[in-house]
């Protein structure tokens, strides 16, 4: 459903919405997958992000959403210098992450550190700013940053979805969409639930000490 | 939202209603929010438009390329022309104003897009300006615009690398030319005629960015794209009705997008990009931003 707000906005640091504010968002992803501003991150783009991304800023609002600033914040011009200053050491790399039907042209794969963490996004930036997560870790996924999210890797076992969505309502949240895909039976599957309230520490907590689940994080929402 | 003009324009009809408090009316019942909460949204897209625009008029903002910048400055205080003085003029300075900023990584709003960012603040705060129209009215507008711009993403497309500058300032001409439209008083039926008058005269135009930058000529389609969106509201003004309804206008562009090359459609491989010229400065462009 296209809203009023979505056409009227979002309100950014030009000079694309595609490359700019988009790379943002995904940035931002990056950095909610660690729970904070990482200490190293690889980036590599592909397509119209390789080509033209240096004249969009493209390195410096991915940069940018590493640290925490959203879309709006006139840091992401100084981001690469920031990132320096608050010890983020990163690099760029021009990639082709796949064949050319197969993968959006405005892509990155964004491997990113914080202390003992660790995680690899890929992602896609739509168009208008809008933007898609489609593999995290290696698992096929969906996330669109325009919900509060809680993404996790847990054993494939009987009564998990159940368990976890039962956490989550005890939590006084409530789930918008719950997704849920896995690599073969039996092995891990992975959990994206689109929440209406950011995830509170609670509830990722509780969720991390089952046994079984191998990871979990909040994502806040980064558009919308 | 609604999928279609000639439907808004029927129910606004029915109801008394302008498009504009129609339009906040369905958006706050698809999302669940108080018409009060969307209008405060758009008050601070309107805020933010006005200061691009009067930092973009005041001091002189280089792309990172350096293709583009100071021209607004230009209209503002340069030698006068056969529009001097006049709201034409100051609503040209204003796009280029706003285009002028994003270029330079300031702060705009993509409305709809960021290419097409200059056109719909530039025309109805200089409308506004102009005729001593107030902020509640300006934020009416902005919902219009709103409900025009809905429309054009679900019938035709808002993204250059799918429909070619048509869809970015050729929508954002018509969202302005809608939207000015019923500012200044005009009915839903006028709206509808604003908006075709304004997108007929941008059908089939191209994305051709030099080295694929927001920069030239997309600075200046964003003062184009005003002209015509005065023009139209000019016309649908006066009365003046277009034959072929807005939604069909809109479904036309919509046509021509998915038929135009693929280099015509934000690649930097046609039009005023791959001209001897563009490919020149493209390639000194991007040499200097790796080295800056």
């Amino acid at each position: 459903m296209v809203s009023l707000l979505d056409i009227i906005g979002p309100v950014m640091v030009g000079p694309s919405s595609s490359h700019t504010a988009g790379a943002c968002r995904l940035g931002l992803l990056a950095r909610n997958l660690i729970g904070g501003t990482p200490q190293r991150a690889r980036v590599e783009l592909h397509g119209s992000f390789a080509r033209t991304g240096e004249g969009h800023g493209t390195d410096k609002a991915i940069v940018a959403g590493l640290l925490g600033f959203r879309p709006d914040d006139e840091r992401i011009r100084s981001a690469l210098e920031i990132a320096e200053r608050e010890g983020l050491a990163f690099t760029f790399e021009k990639t082709k992450l796949g064949e050319e039907e197969r993968v959006h042209p405005n892509s990155a794969r964004i491997t990113v550190e914080r202390g003992d963490r660790q995680a690899v996004m890929l992602g896609s930036s739509l168009g208008a700013g809008r933007i898609l997560v489609s593999e995290i870790d290696g698992f096929p996924v969906e996330v669109h940053g325009s919900y509060h999210t809680i993404v996790l890797v847990a054993e494939d076992v009987k009564g998990s979805i159940a368990r976890i969505a039962g956490i989550i309502a005890d939590d006084g949240l409530n789930i918008a969409t719950l997704r849920l895909t896995r690599k073969e039976r039996g092995g891990h599957a992975f959990m994206v639930i689109e929440l209406d309230e950011a995830p509170n520490d609670e509830a990722l907590r509780d969720i991390r000490a089952l046994p079984w689940v191998r990871w979990a994080h909040g994502l806040v929402k980064v558009s919308g | 939202m609604y999928r279609s003009l000639r439907e808004a324009i029927r129910d606004a009809e029915a109801r008394q209603l302008s498009l504009a408090r129609l339009a906040l009316g369905v958006e706050s019942s698809d999302q669940g929010r108080p018409v009060e909460e969307i209008r405060d949204a758009l008050r601070r897209a309107l805020h933010v438009m006005r200061g691009a625009i009067g930092d973009g008029l005041s001091g002189d903002h280089r792309s990172a390329s350096g293709l583009v910048g100071g021209d607004a400055a230009k209209l503002r205080n340069g030698p006068p022309g056969p529009l001097a003085g006049t709201l034409f003029r100051d609503v040209l300075a204003r796009a280029l104003a706003v285009q002028e900023i994003n270029a330079a990584m300031g702060v705009i709003v993509a409305a709809p897009t960021a290419g097409g960012a200059g056109v719909l603040p530039a025309v109805l705060t200089g409308l506004a300006d102009a005729k001593n129209i107030g902020e509640e009215q300006l934020v009416d507008a902005l919902a219009t615009a709103g409900l025009i711009g809905a429309v054009v993403a679900v019938r035709a497309s808002l993204s250059g690398a799918e429909g070619g500058c048509q869809a970015e300032t050729g929508a954002a001409a018509g969202m302005a030319a809608g939207a000015g439209t019923e500012m200044l008083g005009g009915t839903p039926a006028q709206v509808g005629h604003a908006v075709a008058l304004a997108q007929q005269g941008t059908l089939g135009l191209v994305c051709d960015p030099l080295g694929g930058l927001v920069e030239l000529p997309c600075v200046f389609r964003n003062a184009t794209g005003a002209a015509i969106a005065l023009a139209a509201i000019e016309m649908a003004m006066a009365g003046i009705t277009f034959a072929i309804p807005a939604d069909e206008v809109i479904d036309t562009m919509g046509e021509i997008g998915r038929e135009m090359d693929v280099r015509y459609r934000e690649t930097a491989g046609g039009g005023l990009a791959a001209t001897p010229t563009g490919r020149r400065l493209a390639r000194e462009r991007l040499v200097q931003i790796k080295r800056s």
